[in-house]
């Protein structure tokens, strides 16, 4: 299994600009295991955070020919840099009320919010590393996770460094 | 602006005047019909091909023999698939197109409209850029920002896809100057630091070696290739499309390197200490066995896109920026290396490899392709289709001009080679005759631009090199294959001289060696209109020199093989 990498870029909002992107990855065998679109202070740019995995060797590659897309103004690979790094977790799980506390120990340990409760189930909300919301998550698994959302991975260089 | 709004395809018009466009190849449809009609009023000359493929591939030809940016205008649905071939052909070759396809109506896109097809979505992994106009006001900036993209940096094809309301509608918009893309950089010059160590690299050389490639060719770079080859004393290869860029008639030529090129430039680039890669991407065409090539040097290499650095091999020095700007740079930092021991073991290889053919049998293309150099001079702007012929072309026809070799490299596309001499033909102001050389395969595909070039009175000389096979893949099964040759007889060709007759276009016969050189003159001296020479050749002949794929410059094969050699490990 190749490491995953963190893949920050910044692109005009253009119609297309996502499928010529993705098609790089494809075209190269890269996988995405999570990519996320938001817009940027500058309503005429988005920005792109890609989860990825493959060949570390093609990755080069594959930031380069981001780069030469028209639409691309820059692509970057923040893989073990010195990076703020979050994602956001939504897990509904079954839980009779006799259940809740311990439920809800988890949930303190680590700082997640209820954000539904019915008779028989909850949504909780969790922000944190990757690494975070995968601990929490293997927890939760002795209960029954009716569904899970994860927004995938946002990250930001620290300090005075740009994205 | 006049009382009356312009329409969007009136406005698309005078976006293509103010380009400098004069000619488009196309073929009209439902959804372009307001663009046909608007051509009507200006002074752009229009050429209705017989084919969507046709127009795309003759805009290539017209672009490579100009430099200027190719013009293709189609209707929907059919008309623009039928443009893919010729843009993927573009595309591999960093040929600059502007692809204009007509489109259903906005309101009804995506809904399996008749003659509707998502060609922006189809051509993604084959256009440099492409456009969907859906606001009228957005045509100005599109249409510039398109020949922009086309024709700067790497070049390669542009698609605009146009809805017809948009094109027929009113269109108010302002023609721009201004372009909004924020994500695009032209590179120029290379980093300095980045030229200092690779200088520091040349001076220590005393076996180099110079390949130009296509870039070097386009970028214009043809005589600073020239100038470093003889300041420095550096043989120089060149690869199927940089031929050319470097005389091949000049004595530090040796001519095309790779899986046919001669045995002296491949095993110059197996035995040079440093080599000096001017707009070449390594394709595997060139490098053989990609462990064995070049291992022994240290390697400059020379590319306007920066996605080329470490594609293929990592180079010692990457100079990243245009050919031409990077010799200007490196210029005047080099010196004369103590290249002569070098120098004598090419010209020993030189003389004891020559490329050469039997002379005996029927009519050879080799020797066709030869005749047609005596005849011309070496003057002639030389069109090719794909296969064996090309291959022939490229050894025997030796070319001393940038531009000259017009030939689909990088996608080895069959059925390129008549339309682009079309294109080639309308564009031509060298003053050197446009001669088309072709296999019976590949013109069978296109043939139909025969009207084409008939009704334009273009002189073109259709060379049919025609010996009922799809040659190049007989080759393989002869060699590879154990001569289990399947799919690859073509029994069932037309009477060429005939086929051409019915179009109204002179032709000529030859089956004999010793006719050749007379129909060529005869040929040559037919400018009424296109002509075609029907060449009957040898059935069954090779190309050679071959490095297999897969294999490396030791493996070369000279000649027929004696024994059946090991099917390739690499690609086709």
């Amino acid at each position: 299994m190749f490491p995953a990498h963190s893949i920050s870029i910044l692109v005009s909002n253009k119609p297309g600009a996502l499928v010529r992107i993705a098609l790089v990855f494809s075209r190269r065998g890269y996988n995405i295991d999570s990519l996320v679109v938001s817009p940027t202070i500058d309503t005429s740019v988005s920005r792109m955070n890609i989860v990825a995995h493959g060949n570390p060797e093609i990755l080069a590659q594959i930031i380069q020919q981001l780069e030469k897309l028209v639409d691309v103004i820059q692509a970057k690979d923040h893989t073990r840099q010195n990076v703020v790094s979050k994602e956001l977790v939504l897990l509904k799980i079954r839980c009779k009320a006799e259940e809740r506390a311990e439920l809800l120990q988890i949930c303190n340990h680590f700082k997640a919010h209820t954000v539904d409760m019915t008779e028989v189930s909850m949504i909780v909300q969790l922000t944190g590393s990757s690494e975070k919301i995968d601990s929490m998550v293997s927890l939760c698994k002795k209960f029954e996770i009716v569904e899970f959302v994860r927004t995938g991975k946002i990250i930001m260089m620290r300090g005075e460094n740009k994205t | 602006m006049t009382a009356k709004p312009l329409n969007g395809a009136q406005v698309l018009i005078e976006c293509l005047k103010r380009e400098g466009v004069d000619t488009i190849f196309g073929y009209p449809g439902g959804n372009v019909i307001p663009i046909f009609d608007a051509i009507l009023d200006s002074d752009i000359k229009l050429v209705l091909t017989r084919h969507e493929q046709g127009a795309t591939h003759a805009a290539d030809g017209y672009a490579r023999v100009t430099g200027k940016t190719g013009v293709v205008l189609v209707t929907s649905g059919p008309g623009a698939t039928n443009t893919l071939t010729g843009i993927y052909t573009a595309y591999m070759d960093s040929i600059p197109l502007v692809v204009i396809t007509g489109q259903t109506i906005c309101p009804v896109l995506g809904t399996d409209a008749f003659q509707e097809s998502d060609i922006s979505g189809m051509s993604f992994a084959t256009v440099k850029h492409s456009y969907l106009v859906k606001n009228s006001g957005d045509l100005p900036r599109i249409v510039k920002e398109a020949f922009y993209i086309a024709h700067s940096g790497r070049q390669g094809p542009v698609l605009i896809d146009l809805p017809k309301d948009i094109s027929a509608g009113a269109c108010v918009a302002n023609f721009v100057d201004s372009l909004d893309l924020p994500g695009y950089k032209i590179p120029g010059r290379a980093e300095e630091d980045h030229i200092e160590q690779a200088v520091i690299t040349i001076k220590k050389s005393k076996k180099p070696l110079i390949l130009a490639g296509h870039g070097a060719a386009m970028s214009g770079a043809s005589r600073a290739v020239k100038e470093l080859a003889e300041k420095l004393g550096a043989p120089v290869s060149s690869t199927l499309l940089g031929l050319g860029t470097f005389p091949a008639s000049h004595e530090l030529s040796l001519g095309m390197t790779g899986m046919h090129g001669t045995v002296a430039a491949n095993k110059a680039i197996h035995e040079c200490d440093l080599l000096i890669s001017i707009g070449a991407r390594f394709d595997d065409r060139i490098t053989a066995k990609l462990s064995e090539f070049a291992k022994q040097c240290d390697v400059i290499h020379i590319d306007i896109d920066k996605a080329e650095y470490g594609k293929i091999i990592t180079p010692r020095h990457f100079l990243h920026g245009d050919a031409k700007m990077i010799l200007e740079q490196l210029l005047p930092l080099v010196e004369k290396l103590d290249s002569a021991d070098w120098l004598k073991t090419i010209e020993s290889w030189k003389n004891k490899y020559p490329l050469s053919y039997p002379k005996h049998g029927g009519l050879r293309v080799q020797h066709v392709a030869q005749m047609l150099y005596e005849v011309t001079n070496g003057k002639a702007i030389v069109v090719t289709d794909v296969g064996q012929h090309q291959l022939w072309t490229a050894q025997f026809f030796k070319c001393d001009y940038p531009g000259q070799l017009l030939t689909s490299g990088g996608a080895g596309t069959m059925g390129f080679g008549f339309p682009a001499s079309i294109g080639a033909a309308l564009g031509n102001k060298t003053g050197f005759p446009v001669c088309a050389v072709l296999g019976d395969g590949g013109f069978q595909m296109t043939l139909c631009e025969l009207a084409t070039a008939h009704i334009h009175k273009l002189p073109i000389k259709i060379f049919v090199m025609d010996n009922r096979f799809l040659g190049m893949v007989r080759q393989w099964q002869d060699m590879f294959w154990e001569k289990r040759y399947s799919g690859v007889s073509l029994e069932g060709n037309p009477d060429f001289v005939k086929l051409a007759k019915a179009y109204g276009i002179e032709a000529f016969y030859i089956s004999r060696n010793a006719d050749a050189k007379r129909t060529i003159e005869k040929a040559m001296e037919f400018n009424e209109g296109p002509v075609l020479i029907h060449c009957d050749c040898e059935q069954e002949d090779n190309v050679f020199p071959m490095i297999p794929p897969g294999a490396s410059v030791d493996d070369i094969l000279i000649e027929p093989p004696k024994e059946v050699i090991e099917k390739p490990t690499g690609g086709t």
